[in-house]
Order: structure tokens, then C-alpha cells, then sequence
């Protein structure tokens, strides 16, 4: 069993961490300190934390002023309200005008969970992804996340980032390096490439474990900048290996599927194959009942590497 | 499309303006106009009644000239504008990005023309390029857009998100350690929005006071009546029962909108909202109380009509 680490936990710790080092770090909450793991900063500078109460549309505009004024505020509440719940005063207040605000969404997906559908979000990187401006980032585990946030505070301009509820098996070595709007080679191959996000790089690296056994040997690639996406790393991965796959917890259209589609069709085409939930809404379950029922797993993605193999021109 | 003369569309601030005395570039916080009531002992209120009637003109012939826009809501707050950029407001032109200069958010976006036309006669923009108001590459949007018009705080358009803006400005001012003050202008049909309830629980909550609301109360919106479309009252007991100090003024008398703001700055521990009475499409007689004006240019000759009746 792989060592697990909390993506939320990394996020609130690392802010606190800002919290010293910078004192324009200043934080927005909705009531859900003690889940985004933002209490942490909370205690730490609690004149520089607001928590908006239930109220995500006026902490968004709160966020933008406060940006606007100089300082470099997070803005957190679960991944579905920090997105379609105050999508048009993201539009307006911080893509519009391009301000420094770091949306730093978490319960991501459909991992949630228990809690259902109202809580699951499954449509937050189409959104995001829609805000012209905005950077969106899905990172792997806690290693990913820590530098992800840094590099949110240290780049100007507004930032989506999507962490998730369930703790996670780390992927990332120590020695691992962010680096904003570029993809990292987990696995080196030559058959077919897996490009995943979040919750599905462990899995995609678990189905090359598993295809390499069987011959076909992948590469796989964490895309956690998903905008703006690394055009190069796809491409390159398209011409070496001829087979794309992708895989994401998150709809299959408006996510990195789609985004992903788009480079390969207009700089090299190949035949391509996505993992992500189809056009419906989830259900309650635990997590991994959840992955299991919605097809996110390293078996279907197995299935989906085979197949965009399948349709190679030979 | 109708296209006025120049004379109507400069004004006697353009016309008085010398190289050297150029607003725009001499960092004045009043315009030409303003300051030469100095010379001519007019009284300061008088001398804000002949600006806002410039103003005024400047709404008539932009839209008419645009042959789209909003001169309803922005004739009923030209009190409050010219009071609060004439007069109340701490800012350079020569230097919009002041860091210490008081903010002016137009929270009601629709109101642009008027915005802009104080923008002008403050020196933050030259008054000929009133003339382009939502022309292509114009820098007049249509709705305000703080990313290419001078001394436009924010981008707004979309009713209800200004004061949720202006609270995270004033918090800034707090933790910067500066004492500027924030003021947002909202419609009363805004007011409809639940976001604008949620500022202003906020604003409260965070004992915001050097932040003011004034509510262009002109009791029109689009689809007709407050009181038809979504009843607002009682509206000052609203803003009170969340915390805000309220005053209400008619919004078209200077020295009581003058009195407010003074009022509001000794305010503390607090936010205060004026609640300002005014008519919608004030000074021009067809526009007034017609809702039809809401978002609805005038014709060349209604606005050979209104340019008269303001003359
Ligand atoms: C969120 C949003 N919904 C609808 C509109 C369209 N709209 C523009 S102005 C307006 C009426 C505004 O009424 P009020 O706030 O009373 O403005 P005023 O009377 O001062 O012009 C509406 C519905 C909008 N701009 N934003
Ligand atoms: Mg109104």
C-alpha cells in the first residue's frame, strides 16, 4: 500500500506557511474553514482571514477588492460552489479584470462521496477552463499540491486549483518540481500515452504497470496544468507513441479529454480514448464505490489504452 | 446614426481649458468649470447645479450619438455623481491609480454615460472622446471596463456585485494601513440581487465604515414599478436591520447629498448607505418617470428637445 497524503491538508499548511512569509497572503472562506483546511491560516492571521459565512458570490467580489487593493488573496469553499455557485462574479470581477485571485477549490469530483450529487463536482474544470485568463491546475497528490500553491502566490493573475476530499496515494517524489504549464513524464513509453489528472495519474500508472506486462509499454504524463495546457508535451507524446489516452474525474466534455482532443487534432492526430464520467450526475457512495460505478479506474483505463492501440493505422 | 455638432458635444470646460490648465494633466480633482467658480464668487452648490446640467448634456448627446444606452438611470444620479466626484471624492486625475485616492464604484453599470461624462469633466479623459461611447475601439464601453478606461475602478454591467468589490476594497484599506474611503453606486431595482444583501450583512459584519452605498432610489427598473416588479419596502428599515447607518436624502438636492457624505464620514464601527429619492430621467421633461428611457437612446430631435430644456 502507497503512503497517503491529504491534498487539503498540504493546501492549509502551505498557507500558513505564505501567511509568515508574505503579509499580502489573505484568505476568504465560506464557511467551510475547517474542510478546506484554510483554519490554519485562520488562527495563524485571523486579521487577514475573512470568513463570508454562506455566501460565495459576495466572497468572490470580496476576493476581487481585496485583490484590486494589492494583495494576493484565496478565495476557498468546495470545488461546486467556488465554481457554477458564483460563476458569473468570476466572470465579472476577477477574469474580466485579471486579478489576483487564487480560487483554491477542494472536494473535487465525485470522490466526495457520501455527501451526493449537490456536493459533487463534476463540471468544475469546464467552467474553469471557460474564464479567459484564468490558470487551472489539478495536482496529484500533497507533494504537487504544496508547490502548486506556492507558484498560484508567486504568479500574478487569477488561478483555479482543484483539490479533493479523500486523502491520496503520493505519486511525486521529493525531488519532484512544478512547473506552471508543464506536464511531468511519470512513466516513460513508447506504445501509447496516458495523460491524467488528480485522483488518475496513481491509476494511470497502475494500468502501464499492468499494459507493460502485457507488451504495450506507456507513457504517462501528469497534465496538472490543465490551462494552459502543455501544448509540446502533447504533441511530442501523440508523435512518439501514436495513442492517446486521457483520464480525469470530471465530465468527459469541457475537461482535459476535450482539451487534450483539441491539441492532438490540430498539431498530430492519433486515435484517442477517454476516461471521464459520462454526460450524468453521480450518485452517494463511498469513493471508491463511486470510481468503480463511473468506470475512473486503472482497468477501464486498460481498456481505453487498448483500444486507441487498436485504431492505430498500421 | 445621428451625429451631433461639436459644439454640443464639447462643453465650456473644454472651451476654457489652456494648454497649461489642462486637467488631465495638472493632477486638478475638479474641472475647469469647477474651479473657475472660484473667480466668479458663484456659490459652490450653484456652481455643482451648472456641472450637473453639463453633465446632463454630456448623457443626452452621447447616447443620441451612440443611438444606444441608458440615460434614465444615469440622468437620476447625476446629483450623487457630481457631488461625489465635484466635490467628496479625494483623487487625481493625473494619476488614477492614487493609492491613496478614494474609489467610486459603479455598481450600477448601466449607468456608464454619466460615469464617463464626470470622467471627462474631471480631466481623467479629454471630453472629445465622450463622442465615442460604444463605438468599436472606443474606450467607452458600454458598460464600464476597468481594464482599458482611465479611472473606471472596476468592470461592471452585471447588477448586484459592486459592493461586495467595494467591501474587499475598503478591507484593503484596513490592512494597508490607508484612509481612504470607498463609494458605491447601486440602482434600487439592483437591489433585487441577493448578492447585494449579502455585502451589505457583510459589510456590517466586518464593521466596515469607511465604505458608503448610495442607492439611486428613482423606484423604476426596467419591466416598471419596484413596487410592481419585486417590492423593496421597507427599504430603509432593510438596510438598517443589517447593521447600516441610513440616511435618507432627495437626490437631486446638493447640499442635502453633501450632508450625507459628510454625515457618513463620522460615522464608525459602521457602513452607511444613502438612500438617495430621485426621479428617473431627471431634467428632461419626457424622460422623466418613463420607464421607456431606461435603456433607450433619444432620437435626434427628442434630443434636440432635451438639449434645450438643459440649455
Ligand atoms: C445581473 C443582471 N441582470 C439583469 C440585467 C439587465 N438590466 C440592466 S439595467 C436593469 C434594471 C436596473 O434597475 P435599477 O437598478 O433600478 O437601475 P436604474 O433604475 O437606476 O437605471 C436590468 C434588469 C443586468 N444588467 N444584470
Ligand atoms: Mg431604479
Amino acid at each position: 500500500m502507497k503512503e497517503l497524503s491529504s491534498t487539503r491538508e498540504a493546501y492549509g499548511k502551505t498557507l500558513l506557511a505564505l501567511g509568515r512569509e508574505n503579509p499580502d497572503i489573505v484568505v476568504l472562506d465560506a464557511d467551510l474553514s475547517k474542510s478546506t483546511m484554510t483554519q490554519f491560516f485562520a488562527k495563524g492571521f485571523p486579521q487577514r482571514f475573512f470568513d463570508c459565512g454562506i455566501a460565495e458570490q459576495n466572497m468572490v467580489g470580496i476576493a476581487a477588492g481585496l485583490a484590486s487593493s494589492g494583495k494576493i488573496a484565496f478565495a476557498s469553499t468546495f470545488a461546486v460552489f467556488a465554481t457554477a455557485r458564483c460563476y458569473d462574479q468570476l466572470r465579472m470581477c476577477v477574469a474580466q479584470p485579471h486579478l489576483n485571485v487564487k480560487v483554491v477549490a477542494t472536494h473535487g469530483g465525485i470522490t466526495v462521496g457520501e455527501d451526493g450529487l449537490s456536493h459533487q463536482s463534476i463540471e468544475d474544470l469546464a467552467l474553469s477552463c471557460a474564464l479567459p485568463g484564468f490558470a487551472v491546475i489539478v495536482p496529484a497528490d500533497a507533494v504537487e499540491t504544496t508547490q502548486v500553491i506556492r507558484a498560484a502566490a508567486a504568479t500574478p493573475g487569477p488561478f483555479y486549483v482543484r483539490l479533493g476530499r479523500p486523502k491520496v496515494p503520493r505519486v511525486l517524489s521529493h525531488d519532484y518540481r512544478f512547473v506552471l504549464g508543464k506536464a511531468a513524464t511519470l512513466r516513460q513509453g513508447f506504445d501509447a500515452t496516458i495523460v491524467a489528472i488528480g485522483i488518475m495519474v496513481s491509476r494511470a500508472l497502475e494500468a502501464a504497470e499492468s499494459l507493460s506486462q502485457q507488451g504495450i509499454d506507456c507513457r504517462v504524463l501528469n497534465m496538472s496544468t490543465v490551462k494552459p495546457l502543455d501544448v509540446e508535451a502533447i504533441v511530442q507524446a501523440a508523435a512518439d507513441t501514436g495513442a492517446v489516452v486521457t483520464a480525469e474525474e470530471h465530465l468527459e466534455h469541457g475537461g482535459l479529454g476535450a482539451r487534450v482532443a483539441q491539441v492532438v487534432a490540430r498539431h498530430q492526430a492519433v486515435p484517442m480514448a477517454f476516461v471521464a464520467l459520462k454526460d450524468a450526475f453521480a450518485s452517494s457512495g463511498t469513493s471508491e464505490e463511486l470510481l468503480q460505478r463511473y468506470g475512473l479506474t486503472s482497468a477501464e483505463i486498460e481498456k481505453a489504452v487498448m483500444s486507441a492501440v487498436s485504431r492505430k493505422k498500421r | 446614426m445621428y451625429n451631433l455638432p461639436r459644439e454640443v458635444i464639447l462643453t465650456t470646460a473644454d472651451q476654457q481649458r489652456t494648454p497649461a490648465s489642462d486637467p488631465s494633466t495638472s493632477g486638478a480633482t475638479a474641472s475647469a468649470e469647477a474651479r473657475s467658480s472660484v473667480d466668479t464668487g458663484e456659490s459652490p452648490s450653484k456652481n455643482l447645479e451648472r456641472i450637473a446640467r453639463t453633465l446632463r448634456r454630456h448623457i443626452i448627446s452621447m447616447t443620441a450619438t451612440a443611438g444606444s444606452g441608458h440615460p434614465g438611470g444615469s440622468l437620476s444620479a447625476v446629483e450623487i455623481i457630481t457631488c461625489l466626484f465635484f466635490q467628496v471624492l479625494r483623487c487625481r486625475a493625473s494619476d488614477p491609480e492614487w493609492v491613496e485616492r478614494d474609489r467610486f464604484i459603479l455598481s450600477k453599470g448601466h449607468a456608464a454615460p454619466l460615469l464617463y461624462a464626470a470622467l471627462a469633466e474631471t480631466g481623467y479623459l479629454p471630453v472629445g472622446e465622450l463622442c465615442t461611447l460604444r463605438e468599436m475601439n472606443s474606450r467607452l464601453q458600454g458598460h464600464p471596463d476597468k481594464t482599458c478606461t482611465p479611472g473606471v475602478e472596476m468592470t461592471c454591467g452585471s447588477l448586484g456585485q459592486g459592493l461586495s468589490f467595494g467591501i474587499g476594497v475598503a478591507l484593503a484599506a484596513r490592512l494597508n494601513s490607508l484612509d481612504y474611503r470607498v463609494y458605491v453606486l447601486l440602482g434600487d431595482g439592483e437591489c433585487d440581487e441577493g448578492q447585494v444583501w449579502e455585502a451589505t450583512m457583510s459589510a456590517a459584519h466586518f464593521r466596515i465604515d469607511n465604505l458608503v452605498a448610495i442607492i439611486d432610489h428613482n423606484k423604476l427598473q426596467i419591466d416598471g414599478w419596484n413596487r410592481e416588479v419585486m417590492n423593496l419596502e421597507p427599504f430603509p428599515d432593510k438596510w438598517h436591520a443589517f447593521g447600516w447607518h441610513v440616511v435618507e436624502v432627495n437626490g437631486h438636492d446638493i447640499l442635502q447629498l453633501l450632508a450625507a457624505f459628510g454625515e457618513a464620514k463620522q460615522m464608525k464601527g459602521r457602513p452607511t448607505a444613502i438612500i438617495a429619492h430621485t426621479i428617473k430621467g431627471k431634467g428632461v421633461s419626457f424622460m422623466e418617470n418613463n420607464v421607456d428611457f431606461h435603456g433607450k437612446a433619444p432620437t435626434p430631435e427628442e434630443a434636440d428637445r432635451a438639449l434645450k430644456e438643459l440649455a
